[in-house]
């Protein structure tokens, strides 16, 4: 997704931000219809993040020559570099807690797919920046890192930036399927 | 990550597999493509308004037309429309040879998974749609993929 939404890209990877951001939106109107409570609704965002992330991640080893991260910190980086190479907006990384194990994405007034997006008052339940969390969560689960993500603030609910919690859980073993050795 | 297959399967229309069943096509076509389609009405209107802010008035329903193909087009795919033809009573056919959503499909899976290009379809239809009622023309739009990356659209406007 290109940062500017103002000329359309000429790179063939590349999806117009526009078109990106005003899709999600009618995608989220559609899920909130079929599904009607917005906690149903964020579920469902989750997922749809979860299966972006689980198959982003490979192509974004596919495309970086990255090596293994040693510490939280450096997959905190990477983190960050994915949200550039894919959206083209790159969150900050900050807010980290003492024992390193949680930190923050945050983008600085505003939020990277909600321009065009109004709230309803009865809505300030949704969560519309669920689909992100999903994809970190999906892609780290792919690289054997457990995380729980909460969004700490939200632009378009009056906040001042759009932050997500990031907590490390556990490292995720390696499980075989049964019978196999 | 056992449900892994699961979640995937039931995310629906987002998710990039396409089942290999058939049976699958038919429930689509009833419940998805509708929701497909409108979620693209509702884009192509709002595409439409962004658009058109600093454009001058249209002529005629030829000019609106040609507005979708060449400049809603090339904002969305960047590319145009490679031909619009129309038979003057209404109905309208857009062609598009190198069709962006179609790009990545396999030519050797064509006939495994032709009924599945529907999906990928659906949504331009809709974008099509809500940009020419946002333009003031009510209109069905239908489309078929012709070959591999080949699609063809049919407008037909309804008059009153």
């Amino acid at each position: 997704m290109s940062a500017k939404g103002k000329a359309p890209l000429l790179d063939n990877n590349k999806v117009n931000a526009d078109l990106i951001k005003l899709t999600y939106g009618a995608l989220v109107a559609q899920i909130l219809k079929d599904y009607e409570k917005p906690e149903d609704v964020n579920k469902q965002l989750e997922k749809l993040g979860y299966n972006i992330g689980v198959r982003l991640v490979e192509d974004f080893i596919a495309h970086h020559n990255i090596p293994r991260c040693l510490d939280f910190r450096q997959t905190a980086e990477r983190v960050q570099q994915a949200f550039r190479f894919y959206l083209g907006f790159q969150p900050a990384v900050g807010n980290w807690a003492p024992t390193g194990n949680e930190f923050s994405l945050i983008w600085d007034n505003t939020n990277p797919i909600g321009d065009f997006v109004e709230f309803p008052d009865n809505l300030r339940t949704l969560q519309y920046s669920r689909v992100l969390c999903g994809a970190i969560r999906g892609g780290l689960e792919m690289v054997q890192i457990d995380v729980a993500i909460t969004i700490a603030k939200e632009f378009l609910l009056g906040d001042q930036a759009t932050e997500l919690r990031i907590r490390f859980n556990k490292r995720l073993e390696d499980a075989l399927p049964i019978g196999e050795d | 990550i056992k449900d892994r297959k699961a979640a995937a399967a039931a995310a629906g229309p987002s998710s990039s597999e396409a089942p290999v069943d058939t049976s699958a096509s038919a429930r689509d076509s009833d419940t998805v493509f509708p929701k497909l389609e409108s979620i693209g009405y509702q884009v192509g209107q709002r595409l439409i308004e962004r658009l058109t802010k600093e454009h001058a008035r249209f002529k005629d329903e030829l000019d609106r037309m040609k507005f979708v193909c060449t400049d809603l087009w090339k904002y969305l795919y960047d590319k145009q429309i490679d031909t619009l033809r129309t038979n003057n009573q209404g109905t309208y056919v857009f062609t598009d040879n190198l069709f962006r959503p179609l790009a990545f499909f396999s030519a050797e899976g064509v006939d495994q998974y032709y009924p599945q290009s529907g999906r990928f379809i659906a949504f331009p239809c809709g974008i099509i749609r809500g940009a020419l009622s946002a333009l003031g023309i009510r209109c069905t739009v239908s489309a078929k993929v012709l070959s591999v990356t080949c699609c063809v659209f049919e407008v037909v406007v309804e008059r009153t």
